[in-house]
């Protein structure tokens, strides 16, 4: 019994340890995550943040003594409008602007506001103390309402890429692919059915698991639904076409695993999913800008959470349509019917 | 003279296409009765190489409308890639396919069937849902209610294809490899694994298809299948066809003895001392004989007895093995 156990145990290694396209994602993957979430939360995250309104997107600490408070967050804040309607979310505790009339904005509010603005007014003091308060009022963003098209749009993000991108693989594993290839049936065909198949699929459930939570949770929505919807469709199209792009040629199931894991991971941490990117490092940011998850995430919350419409989202949505059509058009190109 | 299977017959390369093409049609091969007879489908020069692989060597020929041609050969004699090339599913390095006088395009896959040795069909779909989605993809309609009935399939219409027997999933493959009223059939070895009941069962939906004036093109390892269904032959090995022709001229052609088959056992002479071709294999000797009842006299002398003794006439697997010197691989 040992002997037929080793056996197979032996073969089995050996064909994993063959298919170096799986070898190598499965170093790599967990790799890069280590470096890539050690380097995310590598500084220690303050417990305030505090808007700067200026033009220059760099801090200068040495501009006022309250820039060299320890233990706050200072974020650069280039749109004034932006960052009021933040500080009316308690997404950020104070907006100051240092300058010939340095004032600053405190939503009443907010907790974290009150103890923050304690530190503002004693550090101003030490530098002439002349600031100028003003308020603003608002209902705090619940976490749940900022986390909602976050969990949304990764529940798209992996019923697209595994939904299709493991199928198409599968299919042409087993050579139902090839069967089709003997019929009249054309790639592109192919390709759009399976687009169209799983986005169906995507809006239905993605749907009703939103209203189910809208219902037993009240989620916050001052955007149009119908404008939701689009951006709803337009983010799934693109992250099907992803998924299409990454199994256009790969044969291997575990390979195809191994490369949608790739893609799916980072997604999901460098997206905005969780939590904000925000104070993170801006090249991460950059780095977040390629994903399409990133692009659906922001116009999501711009609509449910500001109340934006079609043209304020429109950068969003051109993004997403321009990397669908990348994606397709390389899928399209690329596609392998069977097995070589 | 006692041999061993060693492919010892010359064969006369391409002699079955070069001898007969003419304008679009070929002229019949004499063992059947077939008339002048339209060209369904041509390869012309096909070669197809792999990296340190010859798979295809600059095979021609041409497969006559209405006929069930048979494509044999031991495996890696490059025959699956020679049909797959034929079905357009992989590229060829040089050489073309013709379908009815023009280059095979749009109109063949339109108008082909193909099954496939190996082809999964999706889980959780029906037989008949199957059916619908592959007709579907075509233009050009078959009665479906006719296919089920052809294919015996009308009680597992609603079957999930997971569940379906060896037979009933051959029988499935031939269905959808039909729902386009196909004008030429591929089928893929497609009795590979199926027991004798079942396979005699498909051979007879081969027929039916045959009769309705479809044209058939079958590669197969059994030399049994190809006799009963096949009007005409070719024999592949090693990248080349090798022989080429109906059944029944290619072993008039090469044989014109008859085959004595006993136990090696229950011959107790000297095989050297027989007059007449012996060969050994599998624990049998056969010897082929123009003279049966002087080969059984000798016989009688030589052996412990005749009991066990068979008397045939060669047939396509004699033919294949002589050819090919391999053994059949299934």
């Amino acid at each position: 019994m040992l002997k037929r156990i080793y056996a197979i145990f032996r073969a089995r290694n050996l064909e994993f340890i063959r298919d170096r396209g799986t070898l190598s994602w499965n170093i790599i993957l967990p790799v890069s995550l280590m470096f890539g979430l050690s380097f995310i939360f590598s500084s220690d995250r303050a417990e305030y943040t505090v808007g700067v309104l200026q033009n220059d997107p760099v801090i200068d600490a040495s501009a006022h003594p309250f820039l060299e408070s320890r233990y706050i967050d200072f974020v650069a804040v280039t749109e004034r409008q932006g960052g009021l309607r933040r500080v009316q979310r308690h997404q950020l505790d104070l907006l100051v602007e240092f300058g010939d009339q340095p004032q600053y904005w405190i939503n009443p509010d907010s907790p974290k506001g009150y103890f923050v603005e304690f530190a503002l007014l004693q550090a101003d003091e030490a530098a002439g103390g002349n600031i100028t308060k003003s308020q603003v009022t608002g209902d705090a963003v619940r976490y749940v309402d900022w986390v909602l098209p976050g969990i949304l749009g990764m529940n798209v993000m992996f019923s697209s890429l595994f939904g299709v991108g493991y199928v198409v693989v599968r299919y042409r594993k087993n050579g139902f692919l090839k069967r089709l290839r003997a019929t009249p049936l054309r790639a592109i065909e192919f390709v759009i059915a399976q687009v169209a198949s799983r986005l169906l699929l995507i809006l239905v459930i993605t749907s009703f698991v939103y209203a189910g939570t809208n219902y037993f949770l009240q989620t916050r929505m001052d955007g149009s639904y119908l404008v939701l919807l689009i951006v709803l469709l337009v983010g799934s199209i693109s992250m099907i076409s992803m998924g299409l792009m990454v199994a256009a040629r790969v044969t291997s199931e575990e390979l195809a695993g191994g490369l949608l894991n790739m893609v799916t991971w980072p997604m999901m941490m460098l997206s905005g999913v969780w939590f904000s990117l925000e104070a993170t490092n801006a090249w991460i940011q950059k780095i977040a800008a390629i994903f399409p998850l990133t692009h659906m995430l922001g116009a999501a919350r711009a609509v449910m959470l500001d109340g934006a419409g079609v043209a304020e989202i429109m950068p969003q949505l051109t993004t997403l349509l321009a990397m669908s059509a990348v994606f397709l058009a390389f899928g399209a190109f690329t596609f392998r019917w069977h097995p070589r | 003279m006692v041999a061993r299977r060693a492919g010892n017959l010359q064969a006369p390369v391409g002699s079955g296409y070069e001898n007969c093409m003419a304008q679009g049609t070929l002229t019949t091969f004499s063992g059947r009765n077939f008339q002048r007879m339209q060209i369904a489908l041509e390869a012309k020069n096909l070669v197809k190489q792999y990296p340190g692989v010859l798979a295809v060597d600059d095979v021609s020929f041409a497969v006559r409308e209405g006929i069930c041609f048979g494509l044999l050969g031991p495996n890696g004699a490059g025959k699956t890639t020679t049909v797959e090339i034929m079905e357009g599913v992989t590229p060829a390095t040089s050489g073309d396919v013709w379908y009815y006088g023009s280059p095979a395009g749009t109109r063949f896959r339109e108008e082909a069937g193909i099954q496939f040795q190996n082809t999964a069909l999706q889980d959780f779909i029906t037989v008949r849902e199957t059916l619908e989605m592959f007709q579907s993809l075509y233009d050009r309609k078959a009665d479906i209610n006719h296919i089920i009935e052809q294919c015996s399939l009308q009680g597992l219409l609603k079957r999930d294809n997971r569940k379906l027997s060896g037979g009933q999933r051959q029988r499935l493959l031939l269905a959808v490899a039909l729902v386009n009223k196909p004008r030429l059939v591929f089928l893929d070895e497609p009795t590979t694994g199926l027991d004798p009941q079942a396979r005699r069962n498909f051979w007879d939906l081969v027929k039916n298809i045959r009769a309705e004036g479809t044209t058939v093109i079958l590669t197969t390892h059994y030399m049994e299948e190809a006799e009963i269904l096949c009007d005409e032959i070719a024999i592949m090995d090693a990248g080349k066809i090798i022989i080429q022709g109906s059944p029944d001229d290619l072993l008039k052609k090469h044989y014109k003895n008859t085959i004595i088959e006993l136990p090696l056992n229950d011959f107790t002479g000297d095989l050297a001392t027989l007059d007449h071709r012996v060969i050994e294999s599998l624990g049998l000797i056969e010897i082929e004989t123009n003279d049966v009842n002087d080969s059984l006299r000798k016989l009688a002398a030589a052996t412990s007895g005749l009991n066990r003794m068979k008397i045939r006439q060669p047939n396509l697997e004699d033919l294949f093995l002589d050819l090919t010197g391999h053994s059949l691989r299934a």
